[in-house]
Protein backbone atom coordinates (compact mmCIF):
# COMPACT_ATOMS: atom_id res chain seq x y z
CA UNK A 1 0.00 0.00 0.00
CA UNK A 2 2.72 2.05 1.29
CA UNK A 3 4.71 1.52 -2.13
CA UNK A 4 1.63 2.21 -4.49
CA UNK A 5 1.04 5.50 -2.61
CA UNK A 6 4.56 6.72 -3.04
CA UNK A 7 4.57 5.84 -6.40
CA UNK A 8 1.08 7.88 -6.90
CA UNK A 9 2.60 10.44 -5.24
CA UNK A 10 5.38 10.49 -8.32
CA UNK A 11 3.62 10.33 -11.00
CA UNK A 12 0.74 13.06 -9.53
CA UNK A 13 4.00 15.15 -8.93
CA UNK A 14 5.10 14.23 -12.77
CA UNK A 15 2.13 15.04 -14.19
CA UNK A 16 1.14 18.21 -13.32
CA UNK A 17 5.01 20.22 -13.33
CA UNK A 18 4.07 23.32 -11.84
CA UNK A 19 4.57 22.75 -8.69
CA UNK A 20 7.98 20.92 -8.99
CA UNK A 21 8.78 23.30 -11.61
CA UNK A 22 7.67 26.23 -9.55
CA UNK A 23 9.81 25.14 -6.33
CA UNK A 24 12.55 24.75 -8.61
CA UNK A 25 12.65 29.06 -9.29
CA UNK A 26 11.26 29.52 -6.20
CA UNK A 27 15.03 28.22 -5.10
CA UNK A 28 16.79 29.53 -8.05
CA UNK A 29 15.81 32.87 -7.30
CA UNK A 30 16.58 32.88 -3.39
CA UNK A 31 20.21 31.88 -4.44
CA UNK A 32 19.99 34.55 -7.34
CA UNK A 33 18.65 37.31 -5.16
CA UNK A 34 21.69 36.34 -2.54
CA UNK A 35 23.93 36.31 -5.05
CA UNK A 36 22.67 39.63 -6.36
CA UNK A 37 22.21 41.42 -2.67
CA UNK A 38 25.81 40.50 -1.21
CA UNK A 39 27.13 41.17 -5.56
CA UNK A 40 29.61 38.35 -4.58
CA UNK A 41 32.30 37.48 -7.09
CA UNK A 42 34.06 40.78 -6.17
CA UNK A 43 34.86 40.03 -2.63
CA UNK A 44 33.70 36.48 -1.74
CA UNK A 45 31.54 35.87 1.46
CA UNK A 46 32.59 33.74 4.57
CA UNK A 47 32.09 31.12 5.51
CA UNK A 48 29.52 31.24 8.81
CA UNK A 49 27.42 33.38 5.90
CA UNK A 50 27.67 31.25 3.46
CA UNK A 51 26.30 28.33 5.75
CA UNK A 52 23.43 30.59 6.88
CA UNK A 53 22.43 31.38 3.37
CA UNK A 54 22.08 28.43 2.33
CA UNK A 55 20.62 26.82 5.10
CA UNK A 56 17.93 29.79 4.95
CA UNK A 57 17.70 29.03 1.57
CA UNK A 58 17.24 25.18 1.86
CA UNK A 59 14.50 25.99 4.89
CA UNK A 60 12.29 28.41 2.96
CA UNK A 61 12.30 26.26 0.00
CA UNK A 62 11.56 22.80 2.40
CA UNK A 63 8.91 24.73 3.75
CA UNK A 64 7.02 25.95 0.59
CA UNK A 65 7.73 22.87 -1.04
CA UNK A 66 6.17 20.12 1.62
CA UNK A 67 3.38 22.47 2.71
CA UNK A 68 2.04 21.15 -0.51
CA UNK A 69 1.69 17.90 0.44
CA UNK A 70 -1.30 18.31 2.72
CA UNK A 71 -2.32 21.75 2.54
CA UNK A 72 -3.39 21.48 -2.13
CA UNK A 73 -5.08 18.83 -1.56
CA UNK A 74 -8.71 18.93 -2.50
CA UNK A 75 -11.25 17.63 -0.22
CA UNK A 76 -12.64 15.09 -1.94
CA UNK A 77 -9.21 13.54 -2.45
CA UNK A 78 -8.34 13.13 0.63
CA UNK A 79 -11.83 11.96 1.55
CA UNK A 80 -10.69 9.16 -1.40
CA UNK A 81 -7.39 8.37 0.95
CA UNK A 82 -9.05 8.13 3.55
CA UNK A 83 -11.71 4.94 2.47
CA UNK A 84 -8.43 3.15 0.80
CA UNK A 85 -5.56 3.29 2.82
CA UNK A 86 -4.52 3.33 6.50
CA UNK A 87 -3.48 7.26 7.63
CA UNK A 88 -0.30 4.64 8.82
CA UNK A 89 0.74 4.30 5.01
CA UNK A 90 -0.70 8.08 4.12
CA UNK A 91 1.94 9.62 6.47
CA UNK A 92 5.02 7.10 5.92
CA UNK A 93 4.45 7.66 2.12
CA UNK A 94 4.01 11.48 2.11
CA UNK A 95 7.56 11.50 4.50
CA UNK A 96 8.99 8.87 2.02
CA UNK A 97 8.16 10.97 -0.78
CA UNK A 98 9.21 14.48 1.08
CA UNK A 99 12.64 12.67 1.94
CA UNK A 100 13.34 12.19 -1.85
CA UNK A 101 11.75 16.02 -2.67
CA UNK A 102 13.72 17.53 0.31
CA UNK A 103 16.83 16.00 -0.69
CA UNK A 104 16.25 16.58 -4.39
CA UNK A 105 15.91 20.70 -2.70
CA UNK A 106 19.00 20.41 -0.72
CA UNK A 107 21.18 19.11 -3.59
CA UNK A 108 20.00 21.37 -6.31
CA UNK A 109 20.57 24.30 -3.87
CA UNK A 110 24.34 22.93 -3.39
CA UNK A 111 24.85 23.33 -6.95
CA UNK A 112 23.47 25.99 -7.21
CA UNK A 113 25.09 27.65 -4.58
CA UNK A 114 28.74 26.33 -6.06
CA UNK A 115 27.79 27.79 -9.16
CA UNK A 116 26.62 30.91 -8.27
CA UNK A 117 28.41 31.79 -5.07
CA UNK A 118 31.45 29.62 -3.57
CA UNK A 119 32.00 26.00 -2.80
CA UNK A 120 34.23 26.45 0.52
CA UNK A 121 33.49 23.02 2.05
CA UNK A 122 36.49 21.08 2.69
CA UNK A 123 34.84 17.57 3.70
CA UNK A 124 31.74 17.00 1.09
CA UNK A 125 30.79 13.78 2.28
CA UNK A 126 29.89 14.90 5.24
CA UNK A 127 28.55 17.51 4.13
CA UNK A 128 26.21 15.50 1.78
CA UNK A 129 25.73 13.20 4.89
CA UNK A 130 24.09 16.27 6.66
CA UNK A 131 21.50 16.80 3.95
CA UNK A 132 20.41 13.33 3.82
CA UNK A 133 20.10 13.50 7.71
CA UNK A 134 18.30 17.00 7.67
CA UNK A 135 16.07 15.91 4.58
CA UNK A 136 14.21 13.00 6.70
CA UNK A 137 13.84 15.63 9.58
CA UNK A 138 12.54 18.51 7.92
CA UNK A 139 10.16 15.70 5.49
CA UNK A 140 8.66 14.29 9.24
CA UNK A 141 8.50 17.24 11.03
CA UNK A 142 7.15 19.34 7.89
CA UNK A 143 4.72 17.08 6.34
CA UNK A 144 3.25 16.21 10.46
CA UNK A 145 2.71 20.07 10.26
CA UNK A 146 1.32 20.62 6.65
CA UNK A 147 -1.45 18.57 7.95
CA UNK A 148 -2.06 20.37 10.91
CA UNK A 149 -2.21 23.46 9.08
CA UNK A 150 -4.05 22.51 6.15
CA UNK A 151 -7.38 22.57 8.40
CA UNK A 152 -6.94 26.02 9.15
CA UNK A 153 -8.17 28.83 7.79
CA UNK A 154 -4.74 30.84 6.98
CA UNK A 155 -3.04 27.90 6.56
CA UNK A 156 -0.21 29.58 4.27
CA UNK A 157 0.93 31.58 7.38
CA UNK A 158 0.49 29.27 10.21
CA UNK A 159 2.83 26.94 8.32
CA UNK A 160 5.29 29.44 8.81
CA UNK A 161 4.94 29.96 12.01
CA UNK A 162 4.03 26.20 13.29
CA UNK A 163 6.90 24.68 11.61
CA UNK A 164 10.11 27.47 12.91
CA UNK A 165 10.30 26.63 16.00
CA UNK A 166 10.20 23.08 16.04
CA UNK A 167 12.43 22.64 13.19
CA UNK A 168 14.88 24.95 14.63
CA UNK A 169 16.73 22.13 16.52
CA UNK A 170 17.54 20.16 13.74
CA UNK A 171 18.87 23.29 11.74
CA UNK A 172 21.24 23.91 14.48
CA UNK A 173 22.66 20.86 14.63
CA UNK A 174 22.79 20.86 10.90
CA UNK A 175 24.56 24.01 10.82
CA UNK A 176 26.89 22.66 13.28
CA UNK A 177 27.74 19.85 11.44
CA UNK A 178 28.26 22.59 8.30
CA UNK A 179 30.89 24.27 10.07
CA UNK A 180 32.93 21.18 10.72
CA UNK A 181 32.77 19.99 7.36
CA UNK A 182 33.65 23.90 5.98
CA UNK A 183 36.80 23.67 8.45
CA UNK A 184 37.57 20.26 7.33
CA UNK A 185 38.00 19.03 10.46
CA UNK A 186 38.21 15.29 11.13
CA UNK A 187 35.22 13.30 11.14
CA UNK A 188 35.67 12.15 14.41
CA UNK A 189 34.86 15.52 15.36
CA UNK A 190 31.24 15.29 14.03
CA UNK A 191 30.24 12.39 15.25
CA UNK A 192 27.74 13.76 18.43
CA UNK A 193 26.24 16.04 16.32
CA UNK A 194 25.32 13.23 13.78
CA UNK A 195 24.59 11.27 16.48
CA UNK A 196 22.31 13.71 17.68
CA UNK A 197 20.40 14.72 14.01
CA UNK A 198 19.79 11.11 13.76
CA UNK A 199 18.05 10.91 17.16
CA UNK A 200 15.86 14.07 16.30
CA UNK A 201 15.54 12.61 13.43
CA UNK A 202 13.75 9.32 14.49
CA UNK A 203 11.57 11.52 17.28
CA UNK A 204 10.47 13.53 14.34
CA UNK A 205 9.49 10.27 12.58
CA UNK A 206 8.10 8.46 15.09
CA UNK A 207 5.50 11.28 16.58
CA UNK A 208 4.29 12.09 12.97
CA UNK A 209 4.00 8.24 13.13
CA UNK A 210 2.13 8.30 16.06
CA UNK A 211 0.37 11.19 16.01
CA UNK A 212 -1.00 11.75 12.56
CA UNK A 213 -3.77 9.28 12.29
CA UNK A 214 -5.58 11.71 15.15
CA UNK A 215 -5.48 14.64 12.71
CA UNK A 216 -6.19 12.55 9.91
CA UNK A 217 -9.82 11.15 11.51
CA UNK A 218 -11.70 14.68 11.16
CA UNK B 1 -9.93 22.66 44.94
CA UNK B 2 -7.13 21.49 47.28
CA UNK B 3 -6.35 23.58 50.41
CA UNK B 4 -3.01 22.40 50.86
CA UNK B 5 -1.77 23.75 47.65
CA UNK B 6 -2.85 26.97 48.47
CA UNK B 7 -1.35 27.23 51.85
CA UNK B 8 1.53 25.74 50.88
CA UNK B 9 2.51 27.97 47.92
CA UNK B 10 1.88 31.20 50.25
CA UNK B 11 3.97 29.54 53.18
CA UNK B 12 6.64 28.76 50.67
CA UNK B 13 6.66 31.95 48.59
CA UNK B 14 6.51 34.36 52.01
CA UNK B 15 9.66 32.14 53.94
CA UNK B 16 11.84 33.00 50.31
CA UNK B 17 10.38 36.20 50.01
CA UNK B 18 11.98 36.92 53.62
CA UNK B 19 14.74 34.51 53.34
CA UNK B 20 15.78 35.58 49.80
CA UNK B 21 16.23 39.24 50.73
CA UNK B 22 18.27 39.12 54.14
CA UNK B 23 19.83 35.22 54.20
CA UNK B 24 23.50 35.60 53.77
CA UNK B 25 24.64 34.54 50.62
CA UNK B 26 28.59 33.80 49.26
CA UNK B 27 30.62 37.31 47.60
CA UNK B 28 31.18 36.45 44.53
CA UNK B 29 32.90 38.20 42.00
CA UNK B 30 31.04 40.33 39.42
CA UNK B 31 27.30 38.12 40.85
CA UNK B 32 27.80 39.98 44.15
CA UNK B 33 24.31 40.58 45.64
CA UNK B 34 22.32 39.67 42.28
CA UNK B 35 23.21 36.06 43.08
CA UNK B 36 19.83 36.82 45.11
CA UNK B 37 18.02 36.85 41.64
CA UNK B 38 18.76 33.17 41.44
CA UNK B 39 15.39 32.46 43.57
CA UNK B 40 13.19 34.34 41.16
CA UNK B 41 15.07 33.65 37.94
CA UNK B 42 15.59 29.81 38.09
CA UNK B 43 12.52 29.20 39.70
CA UNK B 44 10.75 30.46 36.43
CA UNK B 45 11.86 27.63 33.58
CA UNK B 46 11.69 25.17 36.47
CA UNK B 47 8.35 26.00 36.59
CA UNK B 48 7.66 26.83 33.03
CA UNK B 49 8.76 23.16 31.98
CA UNK B 50 6.82 21.61 34.45
CA UNK B 51 3.82 23.33 33.60
CA UNK B 52 4.74 22.71 29.74
CA UNK B 53 4.91 18.83 30.83
CA UNK B 54 1.60 18.94 32.79
CA UNK B 55 0.05 20.43 29.85
CA UNK B 56 1.66 17.80 27.41
CA UNK B 57 0.24 14.77 29.68
CA UNK B 58 -3.86 16.16 29.44
CA UNK B 59 -2.78 16.76 25.65
CA UNK B 60 -2.05 12.88 25.51
CA UNK B 61 -4.87 12.29 28.01
CA UNK B 62 -6.98 14.42 25.43
CA UNK B 63 -6.27 12.48 22.62
CA UNK B 64 -7.03 9.17 24.43
CA UNK B 65 -10.16 9.91 25.43
CA UNK B 66 -11.65 13.32 23.72
CA UNK B 67 -13.47 15.37 26.29
CA UNK B 68 -13.12 19.32 26.91
CA UNK B 69 -12.34 18.76 30.24
CA UNK B 70 -8.70 17.66 29.48
CA UNK B 71 -8.48 20.23 26.78
CA UNK B 72 -9.71 23.02 29.03
CA UNK B 73 -6.69 21.44 31.24
CA UNK B 74 -4.44 21.52 28.64
CA UNK B 75 -4.57 24.87 27.44
CA UNK B 76 -4.87 26.62 30.74
CA UNK B 77 -1.22 24.74 32.49
CA UNK B 78 0.48 26.24 28.54
CA UNK B 79 -0.72 29.70 29.32
CA UNK B 80 0.44 29.65 33.11
CA UNK B 81 4.03 27.79 31.79
CA UNK B 82 3.89 31.01 28.98
CA UNK B 83 3.36 33.17 31.72
CA UNK B 84 6.08 32.00 33.22
CA UNK B 85 8.08 31.56 30.59
CA UNK B 86 8.01 35.30 30.01
CA UNK B 87 8.25 36.35 33.86
CA UNK B 88 11.79 34.30 33.74
CA UNK B 89 13.08 35.88 30.35
CA UNK B 90 12.22 39.43 31.75
CA UNK B 91 13.95 38.48 35.50
CA UNK B 92 16.98 36.74 33.20
CA UNK B 93 17.19 39.96 31.22
CA UNK B 94 17.64 41.81 33.77
CA UNK B 95 20.01 39.88 35.95
CA UNK B 96 21.83 39.68 32.41
CA UNK B 97 22.15 43.26 32.23
CA UNK B 98 24.16 43.68 35.76
CA UNK B 99 26.38 41.18 35.40
CA UNK B 100 26.85 40.05 31.65
CA UNK B 101 26.55 44.08 30.93
CA UNK B 102 23.50 43.39 28.10
CA UNK B 103 19.93 42.25 28.40
CA UNK B 104 20.46 39.82 25.33
CA UNK B 105 23.66 37.79 24.86
CA UNK B 106 23.23 35.28 22.52
CA UNK B 107 23.73 32.58 25.38
CA UNK B 108 22.73 29.29 23.87
CA UNK B 109 19.99 28.80 27.21
CA UNK B 110 18.49 32.19 26.57
CA UNK B 111 18.05 31.83 22.36
CA UNK B 112 16.69 27.78 23.33
CA UNK B 113 14.09 29.62 26.32
CA UNK B 114 13.05 32.25 23.72
CA UNK B 115 12.24 29.53 21.02
CA UNK B 116 10.39 27.68 23.23
CA UNK B 117 8.12 30.45 24.14
CA UNK B 118 7.66 31.04 20.15
CA UNK B 119 6.47 27.42 20.56
CA UNK B 120 3.41 27.99 22.48
CA UNK B 121 2.73 31.26 21.33
CA UNK B 122 2.46 29.40 17.94
CA UNK B 123 0.48 27.02 19.87
CA UNK B 124 -2.00 29.77 20.52
CA UNK B 125 -2.04 31.15 16.80
CA UNK B 126 -3.18 27.82 15.78
CA UNK B 127 -6.02 27.86 18.56
CA UNK B 128 -7.20 31.12 17.49
CA UNK B 129 -7.61 30.38 13.57
CA UNK B 130 -9.38 27.32 14.22
CA UNK B 131 -13.38 27.75 14.53
CA UNK B 132 -14.29 23.96 15.48
CA UNK B 133 -14.24 23.11 19.06
CA UNK B 134 -13.35 19.86 18.28
CA UNK B 135 -10.64 20.46 15.86
CA UNK B 136 -8.83 23.03 17.55
CA UNK B 137 -8.74 20.90 20.44
CA UNK B 138 -7.40 17.85 18.43
CA UNK B 139 -4.99 19.30 16.57
CA UNK B 140 -3.53 21.73 19.38
CA UNK B 141 -3.07 18.80 21.16
CA UNK B 142 -1.36 17.43 18.34
CA UNK B 143 0.78 19.64 18.29
CA UNK B 144 1.12 20.68 21.98
CA UNK B 145 3.04 16.97 21.58
CA UNK B 146 5.07 17.44 18.61
CA UNK B 147 6.25 20.60 19.67
CA UNK B 148 7.17 19.67 23.40
CA UNK B 149 9.16 16.75 21.91
CA UNK B 150 10.78 18.38 19.77
CA UNK B 151 11.73 21.45 22.44
CA UNK B 152 12.96 19.37 25.25
CA UNK B 153 16.76 18.33 22.60
CA UNK B 154 16.97 22.59 22.66
CA UNK B 155 16.06 23.51 26.09
CA UNK B 156 18.11 20.41 27.16
CA UNK B 157 20.87 19.06 25.17
CA UNK B 158 22.00 21.87 22.81
CA UNK B 159 23.24 24.39 25.58
CA UNK B 160 25.47 21.48 27.21
CA UNK B 161 27.17 20.88 23.76
CA UNK B 162 28.02 24.41 23.32
CA UNK B 163 29.61 26.75 25.53
CA UNK B 164 27.05 29.05 27.24
CA UNK B 165 27.73 31.90 30.06
CA UNK B 166 25.13 29.87 32.35
CA UNK B 167 26.45 27.58 35.08
CA UNK B 168 26.55 23.97 33.91
CA UNK B 169 27.71 23.67 30.41
CA UNK B 170 30.57 24.23 28.44
CA UNK B 171 32.75 23.22 31.29
CA UNK B 172 31.60 25.49 33.63
CA UNK B 173 31.43 24.09 37.11
CA UNK B 174 27.11 23.78 37.84
CA UNK B 175 25.43 24.77 40.85
CA UNK B 176 28.23 23.58 43.14
CA UNK B 177 29.59 27.24 42.20
CA UNK B 178 26.26 29.21 43.74
CA UNK B 179 26.25 26.86 47.71
CA UNK B 180 29.31 26.84 48.62
CA UNK B 181 28.50 27.13 51.99
CA UNK B 182 25.04 25.17 50.97
CA UNK B 183 22.94 27.74 52.57
CA UNK B 184 21.32 28.95 49.57
CA UNK B 185 19.66 25.52 48.86
CA UNK B 186 17.98 26.11 52.00
CA UNK B 187 15.99 28.74 50.52
CA UNK B 188 16.32 27.92 46.50
CA UNK B 189 14.34 24.70 46.58
CA UNK B 190 11.51 25.88 48.34
CA UNK B 191 11.55 28.34 45.82
CA UNK B 192 11.46 25.72 43.16
CA UNK B 193 8.16 24.15 44.86
CA UNK B 194 6.62 27.61 46.22
CA UNK B 195 6.83 29.06 42.46
CA UNK B 196 5.47 25.77 40.77
CA UNK B 197 2.86 25.38 43.68
CA UNK B 198 2.11 29.37 42.83
CA UNK B 199 1.40 28.40 39.08
CA UNK B 200 -0.43 25.17 39.37
CA UNK B 201 -3.00 27.16 41.66
CA UNK B 202 -3.06 29.89 39.05
CA UNK B 203 -4.07 27.31 36.63
CA UNK B 204 -6.70 25.75 38.68
CA UNK B 205 -8.23 28.64 39.31
CA UNK B 206 -8.48 29.30 35.08
CA UNK B 207 -9.81 25.76 34.70
CA UNK B 208 -12.38 26.40 36.95
CA UNK B 209 -13.92 29.58 35.73
CA UNK B 210 -13.92 27.95 32.28
CA UNK B 211 -15.11 25.24 33.85
CA UNK B 212 -17.81 27.64 35.06
CA UNK B 213 -18.07 29.88 31.97
CA UNK B 214 -18.78 26.59 29.92
CA UNK B 215 -21.66 25.16 32.59
CA UNK B 216 -23.76 28.48 32.05
CA UNK B 217 -22.96 28.29 28.33
CA UNK B 218 -24.88 24.78 28.50
CA UNK B 219 -27.85 26.90 30.85
CA UNK B 220 -28.34 29.18 28.61
CA UNK B 221 -28.76 26.90 25.59
CA UNK B 222 -31.10 24.40 27.67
Amino acid sequence: MILRLIQKEFILELRRKAVISGISLYLVSIIFICYLTFSLRQNSINEATWSALYWLSVLFANVNGIAKSFIGEKKGLLIYYYSIASPQAIILSKIIYNVVLSLALALAGFLLFSIFIDNPLQDQELFILTLLLSSFGFSACLSLISAIASKTNNSNVLMAVLSFPVIIALLLMSIKITKNALDGLARSESQDELLNLFAINCIMVALAYLLFPYIWRS
Amino acid sequence: MKTWIKIAAIALLLYVHIGGMLFEVPRLNILNETIRALYFHVPMWFGMVLLFLISVYYAILYLRNPTSKFDIRSVEYANVGLTFGILGMITGMLWANYTWGTPWHGDPKQNGAAIALLVYLAYFILRGSIQNEEQKARLSAVYNIFAFAAMIPLIFIIPRLTSSMHPGSGGNPGFNMYDLDSKMRLVFYPAVIGWFLAGVWIALLRIKVRELEEQIMDFENE
